[in-house]
């Protein structure tokens, strides 16, 4: 199918009915309520509660905010970790891209397979099991440091801006990883062919053809980091507080929850989210920009195998490297939390002596507020993922198809909660759905599932409107020209080409919002608990072995849902 | 079998006018091929005529049915107007097997399950394609697919089916085959086909009657095979149907010359006047070698094609392309680089002179 | 001296769908300096993973090649030298030109290797770029140029360090057929003034034909037939090459008493000879031009089908059981249905194929 579409071609399609309010019309519609509501209003709301009080216009509490010692402080945090995670990210990142992509280093399907595993998982499990580990005072690693060495402290201390940059690099360098080794296995190995017919060594031509030719998918990749490590909130809540560094997601939660979610509070947030929008919409413009300054088209050609660089003498010791780096990243993490799990109290050394199974059992049978945070989870991720899946399928078919005056609008709203914060969106939400449009549904689950469908809808988005884009409209219209009507064609013919995609933008929502903190954290009552509000408010009140030990629940619910979906779409590529 | 006729069609995307005015007739069970080069508005007469967008003005009738009208304000759905349509792209279904997309048509006209998978089997048989039934197309070359689309063609509509460059993705051999099988299948069934297309020599194989487009969208041309090429219209229907070369000429006592030729190329016809400037244009194979002709040209270089020889030619000062038939060339001796040679122009045109693209 | 040279060179292929493939078997080569030669031949048939071996790119399965009179591969004793030690100029079929660089960078890169001084390098490249019809273009980026000029940027690029060979990999194959055939004229004029020896791989006869002084057909990794165009065309050794180098019209014949008749019709003998000695069923193979169609004399028959096209008129006349295609000039007419005799000047005779050469052919394809 290619891809590529004629002006005027498809308004044509939903004029022919003859009908002046036809289906295109009315979906075109909708999509406009539907997108205004659940984005355009929350997003607004922020703006407006922050520079309008009394009616009027008011920047006070704006310049305070900004101006505030603290704040300040909270930015350059953001920014200091934000930067360190994608600097050593990337690195890591490329680093691996080349070894899998481009070496003949053995094992390579095992090591990509280890690859997905921080894509999995939410970067706070990691938090939570480094602080276990390098906890200042009570890590286990820092314990058995101070014992061997003899030493008063250990040198190491996961508390600390460098703490999160390290445990935020563990779960990013994926991005960059996945990009790039997609651009090495692309390349059209006559690039670099033909430099060595030039009389280029191997290592010239690394350097002066392969890295540059990659360069734009190493920086895609680095720009994802930064602006998700912007807007994280799971890795500094868990590392920060307790040593006093905030960040600005961080922050904004501090504030919300110092008031107790007073009015005064939320005014507070608002005008420091208009902070953080600030920052990560800088983000995204250099981000723009960059993409822009150097895209081109390293693909083209006919498939050849690529040539592997033969490592010869420095295969093992890549290899070893490798290795130990994925069992830091990875295994360790995964088993300290596990471990911890059957831990009578923590802190007790880890011997079979020390264990217990009761921290699992009470999770699962005695403890009501465990139980239905996995009950929600489940409940708001299905949920979300099958609305947002028909959500975008709509609003893709009105942008891609119909394209209706304005649907440059319909888009940007639809992209606009990538640039909004999770925790933002939070505090938007609040603004709009607790009574203020005689709609109140704080303290409810409604509200954060409303919270969901504002950020994940773009993800559905995303993925239909690409797969709408490959359904060449002459096939549409040979539906037509063999009897359908505009609906049949519809019906026969595009949505079940465009099933695969929706089925994918099911799961691409379902799965993150089953391990969502960041949204939920501020919107949870007393009976819409999610799996991720349930973990990290366990661990903050002390309860560290049954935090693990639900988080060691989650792992295991998250590796067989994952393996699942992966069995599932795996049958739709064959099919 | 149902003919078609278009009055004052005019089209427009935008501010650009596709079609102006546009009339054309085709008649019943004929194969009417409509040629042109790309951007000459073909492919919008075919979604005009099948209803996938609205003219500005004009009628369309089909089979005089009226399917169309702007004055009037009539507008078949697409579905209801019973046209097959070939796409240049195939358009074949990817998700629905050979056989459900064959049978698509005929379940939306609800066709009895009998009769359907009688006309489905027939119509795969008819394009060779029996035994590929549970195939996805992407299990397909893309000649099947071509051939797929043209069976659900057949089963939608044996009045009439539109063909829209539905070659052009295929290698040279495969096309002739296809060619010859489209034809075939019209002389089986006698439906009207409008084969739309760039490629003059497809049409040419395959059509009854050619009508030639012009980039602006007007019809240059509507003719069989040979006044095509035997009388061509004018100046844009040579040039669109075959090699050709234009060497700038002047009229001179009831004779043509060269602009600083010494001797005569040919005599004046009745209709130019003494002194006129005009381009003589002439195809590469009929110019031939002629060792007794006072018309030299010095042989710039030669390349044996197999089935035929192609020279570059310098003739006064200017290149032109001579093509011998290789047969031809075996009766006398193929010229080397840098020889001196008479030659003789056959079969020539003039036409009003064209500054700067005579070449 | 033979430029290139080629000596019992073998080239097996492991992959899990198809078990071991030899892609190229038992190849002996000798190129001349400044000659131009072509490997030609459908999918699959080696000519590329050959050109491959030749670049340094393929190890040898067995056997040895040498370039400029010196051995760059010998299977025996082990010896490789890398594609960059071999001093050769290459052009691939998707370009490869460098999308960061722009033109001057992507044709001084050869030379910045070598270390060339500044000056003479900026002169070099200058004088490949005026070759190639570059100059004045310099600063620009291959990324907003059309398929014939970053394939000029190649060319460019393969010849400012005066190699003695140069390597083509269906050069023209991503071009316009226009483009392809003033391309053509191109590379011909840079090999008559810098004299270097090209090896051309393609899979069209007619472009092959056209550029090449000899050229070779190889199908399903060997050799078939090695001479200049004019031979392979008028002379092919096989029906596989018939069929490759041109239009071809394949009639089944019976021979009787050392005469021959077409399939299906046993009662007008076909005035053509047999070989001596042949089996009894054999394939008449023609040409469509090369066929003498007349009102006098020779095998009768009628007009079957008549097209008309702009450079020739094309007959359909039944030859027993096969339809024969039949190309002339205008001038020669004839209509639907009426008379016609058959002469065949240039036929030739070829046994019957076998299925399993051509389920061979289809297997390689995959691979």
């Amino acid at each position: 199918m290619s891809q590529y579409t004629r002006k005027g071609v498809n308004k044509d399609m939903a004029a022919l009915d003859g009908k002046h309010f036809g289906l295109d019309k009315v979906l075109t519609i909708i999509c406009f309520v539907i997108l205004f509501i659940i984005v355009f209003v929350p997003v607004a709301m922020i703006f407006y509660v922050t520079f309008i009080s009394d009616g009027k216009l008011d920047t006070h509490l704006f310049t305070e905010v900004i101006a505030d010692k603290g704040n300040i402080g909270a930015m350059w945090n953001t920014i200091k970790v934000a930067l360190g995670a994608t600097l050593i990210g990337t690195v890591m990142g490329v680093f691996f891209a080349w070894l899998v992509g481009r070496s003949d280093i053995p094992t390579k399907g095992f090591m990509k397979v280890m690859f997905d595993i921080p894509y999995m998982f939410p970067p706070f499990f990691g938090a939570m099991a480094w602080d276990l580990m390098l906890n200042r005072r009570s890590g286990y690693i820092n314990k058995w440091i101070v014992a061997t060495f003899g030493i008063k402290r250990s040198p190491l201390n996961i508390n600390s801006v460098w703490g999160i940059i390290f445990v935020e690099c563990c779960y990013y360098f994926p991005f960059v990883y996945k990009q790039v080794v997609n651009a090495f296995e692309r390349m059209d190995p006559t690039l670099e062919e033909s430099a060595r017919i030039a009389g280029a060594s191997q290592g010239y031509v690394i350097r002066k053809i392969t890295l540059p030719l990659v360069k734009p998918a190493i920086s895609a990749g680095a720009l994802l980091i930064l602006t998700s490590s912007l807007a994280h909130f799971g890795v500094p809540g868990m590392l920060g507080f307790s040593a006093k560094i905030y960040t600005l997601p961080t922050k904004i939660y501090q504030l919300f929850y110092r008031t107790t979610g007073s009015f005064e509070g939320i005014r507070e947030g608002s005008a420091l989210s208009i902070l953080l929008i600030l920052v990560v919409v800088a983000a995204l413009i250099l981000q723009k920009y960059l993409l822009r300054a150097g895209s081109y088209d390293i693909i083209k050609g006919k498939a050849t195998r690529p040539m592997l660089i033969k490592l010869r003498g420095a295969k093992v010791p890549l290899l070893i490297l490798a290795y130990i780096i994925l069992f830091i990243i990875v295994v360790m993490p995964l088993a300290m939390i596990i471990l911890v799990g059957f831990l009578k109290a923590y802190g007790l050394p880890i011997t079979l002596a020390n264990m217990t199974l009761d921290n699992y059992k009470q999770v699962l049978f005695n403890n009501t507020m465990v139980a239905d945070s996995i009950k929600n989870s489940i409940f708001l991720s299905i949920s979300a993922g099958i609305i947002c899946m028909f959500l975008g399928v709509m609003v893709a078919y009105v942008i891609v198809k119909v394209k209706p005056k304005g649907a440059i609008v319909l888009e940007l709203l639809s992209l606009l909660p990538y640039a909004i914060p999770g925790i933002v969106m939070a505090i938007g939400v609040i603004l709009t759905w607790s009574g203020r449009f005689k709609v109140n549904l704080y303290n409810t689950i409604w509200i954060i599932l409303v919270a969901y469908l504002a950020r994940y809808l773009s993800f559905s988005m995303k993925s239909a409107s690409a797969s709408l884009q490959q359904v060449h409209p002459s096939l549409e219209e040979a539906a037509r020209s063999c009897g359908a009507s505009h609906f049949g064609s519809l019906k026969d013919i595009t949505i079940p080409l465009i099933k695969p995609a929706m089925v994918a933008g099911f799961f691409l929502i379902f799965l993150p919002a089953m391990r969502e903190l960041t949204t939920s954290v501020l919107l949870y009552g007393p009976n819409s608990r999610t799996l991720g509000v349930a973990i990290f408010s366990l661990r903050n009140d002390g309860y560290i072995t049954t935090a693990s030990a639900l988080a060691a629940i989650a792992i295991l619910l998250i590796v067989i849902l994952n393996s699942i979906v992966n069995a599932i779409l795996k049958d739709r590529k064959k099919g | 079998m149902a003919g078609v006729r278009f009055e004052n069609i005019t089209c427009r995307y935008g501010n650009h006018v596709v079609l102006k005015n546009f009339s054309l007739e085709v008649k019943e069970s004929e194969i009417m091929g409509i040629v042109g080069p790309s951007g000459c508005g073909k492919t919008t007469l075919m979604r005009a005529l099948c209803g996938f967008m609205k003219p500005e003005t004009g009628n369309i009738y089909l089979d005089n049915r009226l399917v169309y009208s702007a004055s009037k304000r009539v507008n078949i759905a697409p579905e209801l107007r019973g046209i097959g349509v070939v796409f240049q792209d195939y358009a074949v279904w990817p998700h629905l097997s050979v056989w459900d997309n064959v049978c698509y048509p005929l379940k939306r006209h609800k066709v009895p399950k009998a009769e359907m998978e009688k006309r489905a089997a027939h119509a795969l048989e008819q394009v060779h394609m029996t035994g590929y039934e549970k195939h996805l197309p992407s299990q397909l070359s893309g000649g099947q697919q071509q051939r797929v689309a043209i069976a659900r063609a057949l089963v939608s509509s044996d009045e009439l089916i539109v063909l829209d460059e539905p070659i052009t993705n295929l290698d040279a051999k495969l096309r002739e085959e296809m060619l010859a099988e489209i034809q075939r299948i019209q002389k089986d069934i006698g439906t009207t086909i409008i084969y739309i297309t760039h490629d003059q020599a497809a049409a040419l194989r395959l059509c009854d009657n050619i009508a030639v487009m012009a980039p602006d969208g007007h019809i240059c041309q509507i003719g069989v095979d040979e006044d095509i090429i035997r009388r061509p219209a004018d100046r844009f229907v040579f040039t669109f149907v075959g090699v050709s070369n234009f060497i700038p000429v002047i009229c001179r006592s009831g004779k043509v010359f060269t602009e600083n030729g010494e001797y005569p190329v040919d005599t004046a016809l009745s209709d130019m006047q003494e002194g006129g400037r005009y381009d003589l244009g002439v195809r590469p194979m009929d110019i031939v070698f002629d060792e007794k002709s006072e018309l030299k040209v010095t042989i710039k270089s030669v390349t044996f094609l197999g089935d035929q020889y192609d020279y570059f030619v310098d003739f006064n000062g200017q290149e032109l392309r001579i093509e011998c038939n290789a047969l031809d060339a075996l009766s006398h001796r193929v010229y080397e680089e840098g020889e001196k040679i008479g030659v003789k122009f056959l079969n020539v045109r003039y036409y009003p002179r064209e500054e700067g693209t005579a070449s | 001296m033979d430029q290139v040279v080629l000596r019992n060179v073998r080239k097996d292929f492991t992959t899990k769908l198809l078990g071991t493939v030899t892609a190229v078997e038992n190849f002996n080569l000798n190129v001349a300096e400044g000659e131009c030669f072509s490997f030609l031949g459908p999918s699959g048939c080696g000519k590329t993973t050959t050109l491959r071996m030749i670049a340094g790119f393929e190890d040898l399965s067995d056997g040895e090649i040498e370039l400029c009179g010196k051995p760059v591969s010998i299977k025996a004793k082990n010896l490789y030298v890398p594609p960059e030690k071999r001093d050769l100029g290459m052009v691939f079929q998707a370009f490869a030109v460098w999308p960061h660089m722009n033109i001057f960078d992507n044709v001084a890169f050869p030379l910045n290797v070598r270390k060339v001084p500044r000056a003479e390098m900026k002169e070099r490249v200058e004088k490949a770029l005026k070759h190639c019809s570059l100059d004045g273009m310099e600063k620009e980026y291959p990324g907003n140029l059309s398929g014939g000029q970053q394939q000029r940027i190649a060319l460019a690029r393969a010849i400012v360090t005066n190699p003695k060979v140069m390597l083509l990999d269906e050069p023209l194959s991503n071009l316009d057929p226009k483009l392809r055939e003033s391309m053509r004229f191109e590379i011909k004029k840079l090999q008559k003034e810098f004299g270097f020896t090209i090896i051309f791989v393609t899979h069209d006869q007619s472009e092959a034909m056209a550029i090449s002084e000899r050229m070779l057909v190889m199908d399903m990794g060997r050799q078939v037939q090695i001479g200049t165009p004019t031979e392979l065309y008028n002379k092919p050794n096989s029906r596989f090459v018939h069929k490759f180098l041109g239009q071809s019209t394949f009639t089944n014949c019976v021979i009787e008493n050392g005469k021959a008749y077409a399939k299906g019709n046993l009662q007008q003998l076909l005035p053509v000879d047999p070989p001596k000695g042949c089996d009894h069923e054999m394939i008449l193979a023609t040409r469509p031009n090369q066929i003498d169609i007349n009102k006098e004399s020779g095998y009768e028959s009628v007009v079957e089908n008549r097209i008309f096209l702009t450079d020739y008129t094309e007959y359909q006349v039944k030859v027993g059981d096969t339809l024969v295609q039949v190309q002339t000039p205008h001038r020669v007419e004839f209509s639907v249905g009426e008379k016609c005799f058959l002469r065949f000047p240039n036929a030739m005779w070829y046994p019957m194929e076998d299925e399993a050469a051509e389920a061979e052919r289809n297997r390689r394809q995959l691979v």
